[in-house]
């Protein structure tokens, strides 16, 4: 590695050229090293598994893993109020089954600050599922931010569509 | 005999008008120093390099690509003759094309067997040589060359240092299931993937040295922290608590990082070692604490919180304490970065509902909107301070734009296969 070379060298000429430019008879600076390379890398998913039917089958209330919050809200809607408490059913007759909650946002804005925004959102759910006897170490709240639109549109509706939680068990994260 | 730019506005105004009374196209350069913007751009004539046509017209079109891009230099046209840098070269006919500098090089064989690319630069007005210098390179990385010696004649005419041998990171979404974050030469060039992924990747940030990128990775179904060495693709685990981890900002020192964690409620920063050990919290207000992003002296950490009810931009130190507010104006300010000297603030403001690269300067607290776009994101400072990089959209496509300091020069990177977003200005490598 001539990393270090390179740089004093042209220091060198440089500090040379200041006051008497003659610098080209010089010898040459390498700049092979400098700018390296990049070593590529390929990050891996998770595979999913088998859930019980009873959180996949769409007859089942727990088959509906999302919630809808209005713009700048951060606050479960009362409508949405039978299907947490299903959920927080589930996890109390399920103490081996650990939940992820994925809060998302629309697009607008900065993409760090809607993560935040989405923190509030998943916080929300989380909090619900606690109070109605989910355990504080089966539920984990984060956030996706604006990075997993599940609409990719950029109009109100595609926005009310981005404005979720959505509601993983193990398994599905 | 480095003559920086405002000296030549300032000092070499009267003797430029003196040597004017006598010699006709003098006009030219009196132009220079006392019209408009558009006129600031100093005359230079870029010779075509003497030796192997291909390698001449690689570095050659390097060298004036850089320079014409910067928005500084008018490039005179050089009538494709090449000029050797070891022959003294005619002042009188490239004065007469209107040129205040000029450049003369060549390449060829080095003792070693590699390419050698030589090069001087002559104030034409004066006579006299300003600079020289001479690059050893294998012909693949005949560019690398090519943006040292750009480098040399902007420093030399500029009076700062140039920035065209840095490399810029971004990320480029391919679709909903590809995700790369490459790193690039600060022109575009060259770009390599230093992570892939099937899912998404966020606010890469450099290490002070150049070697390493703290970034956000969503690849296990949330944020997570990481810090990737680039020349062996080695990563680790900053920070993976429970919640959300996010918003890496390195200290000057390159020994810590600012990062966002919700583990303790609320999104709050804290401050952790390279290595993701001692963890300490910084902010305590609940709410948004977010975008951390340290002073160059390593002293302040800058930051967007909703404490105040929107989102704006507030100071505290990097011990903790209490934290003062710095945005006032309208009711979405975020994205903090300082500039490397440490005087002002790049930020995106939400203006007539368009979210806008703006400017503060710290001292005076003035703000200047810099961009008229409607979705402006992520803005990073280039080392010299002298553009901000940010993303942007156009067409529905996220690209990259760079912005002089002073609004007026905008240059755009985008990439025809997908959106580039996230960039972040690397480092000066010395």
């Amino acid at each position: 590695m001539k990393r270090f070379i390179a740089p004093t060298l042209l220091a060198l000429l440089i500090a040379g050229c200041g006051s008497t430019p003659d610098g080209p008879e010089q010898a040459g600076a390498p700049v092979e090293s400098r700018g390296g390379n990049v070593a590529t890398v390929t990050a891996n998913g998770i595979d999913g598994r088998n859930l019980p039917a009873v959180l996949t089958d769409p007859k089942s209330i727990l088959s509906k893993r999302s919630i809808y919050f209005d713009y700048d809200k951060y606050e479960v809607k009362s409508e949405y109020k039978d299907l947490v408490t299903a959920h927080a059913k589930f996890l109390v007759d399920n103490r081996q089954f650990k939940m992820l909650i994925q809060g998302n946002t629309d697009e607008r804005g900065s993409r760090e600050y809607n993560l935040a925004l989405g923190q509030k959102r998943a916080d929300a759910i989380k909090k619900m599922l606690t109070l109605l006897g989910a355990r504080e170490e089966q539920v984990e709240s984060v956030s996706l931010g604006e990075e997993k639109p599940k609409n990719e549109g950029q109009n109100e509706a595609a926005w009310a569509e981005n404005r979720r939680g959505d509601m993983l068990y193990s398994g599905e994260f | 005999m480095l003559r920086p730019l405002h000296k030549l506005r300032g000092l070499s105004l009267i003797a430029l008008s003196a040597v004017a009374l006598f010699q006709t196209p003098a006009f030219a350069e009196l132009t220079i120093e006392i019209t408009g913007a558009g006129a600031n751009r100093i005359p230079l004539a870029i010779a075509d390099f003497a030796g192997e046509s291909g390698g001449s017209r690689a570095l050659t079109s390097v060298i004036r690509g850089d320079l014409e891009r910067s928005g500084l230099f008018k490039l005179i046209d050089a009538n494709g003759v090449a000029l050797n840098e070891s022959i003294s070269p005619a002042y009188a006919d490239w004065k007469n094309r209107g040129a205040d500098a000029l450049t003369a090089g060549s390449i060829g064989p080095s003792a070693d067997g590699r390419q050698e690319a030589r090069f001087r630069l002559y104030d034409v007005n004066k006579q006299s040589t300003l600079a020289g210098a001479a690059f050893v390179t294998s012909a693949p990385m005949l560019r690398a060359a090519g943006h040292r010696i750009a480098d040399v004649i902007y420093e030399k005419l500029i009076g700062e240092p140039g920035v065209f041998s840095t490399r810029i990171a971004y990320v480029v979404k391919g679709g909903p299931t590809h995700y790369e974050l490459h790193i690039a030469d600060a022109d575009g060039q060259n770009a390599q993937a230093a992570l892939k992924s099937r899912e998404p990747i966020i606010s890469p940030s450099w290490s002070p040295d150049g070697s390493r990128l703290a970034y956000v990775s969503f690849e296990n179904k949330k944020p997570v922290v990481y810090v990737h060495s680039l020349a062996s693709g080695k990563r680790i685990v900053v920070a993976n608590f429970k919640g959300s981890n996010s918003a890496p900002a390195w200290s000057p020192d390159g020994r810590r990082l600012a990062v966002v964690l919700t583990k303790e409620g609320g999104s709050q920063i804290f401050t952790v070692n390279a290595d993701g050990s001692g963890v300490q919290r910084l902010t305590t207000t609940a709410g948004i604490n977010t975008e951390p992003f340290f002073t160059p002296d390593g002293q302040t950490v800058y930051f967007t919180s909703d404490r105040g009810g929107s989102p704006q931009i507030y100071s505290v130190s990097a011990n903790g304490g209490s934290a003062a507010r710095v945005t006032f104006e309208g009711s979405y300010n975020v994205s903090p970065r300082i500039s490397p000297d440490g005087k002002s603030m790049a930020f995106i403001s939400r203006r007539e509902s368009g979210f806008r690269l703006a400017v503060m300067d710290l001292a005076s607290k003035q703000v200047q909107i810099l961009t008229d776009s409607y979705k402006d994101e992520s803005p990073t400072f280039a080392p010299n301070g002298r553009m901000i990089l940010i993303a942007t959209e156009i067409g529905g496509r996220g690209v990259l734009s760079a912005v002089s300091i002073d609004g007026r020069i905008k240059q755009r990177l985008s990439i025809q296969a997908g959106d580039v977003r996230e960039p972040a200005w690397g480092p000066f490598t010395r």
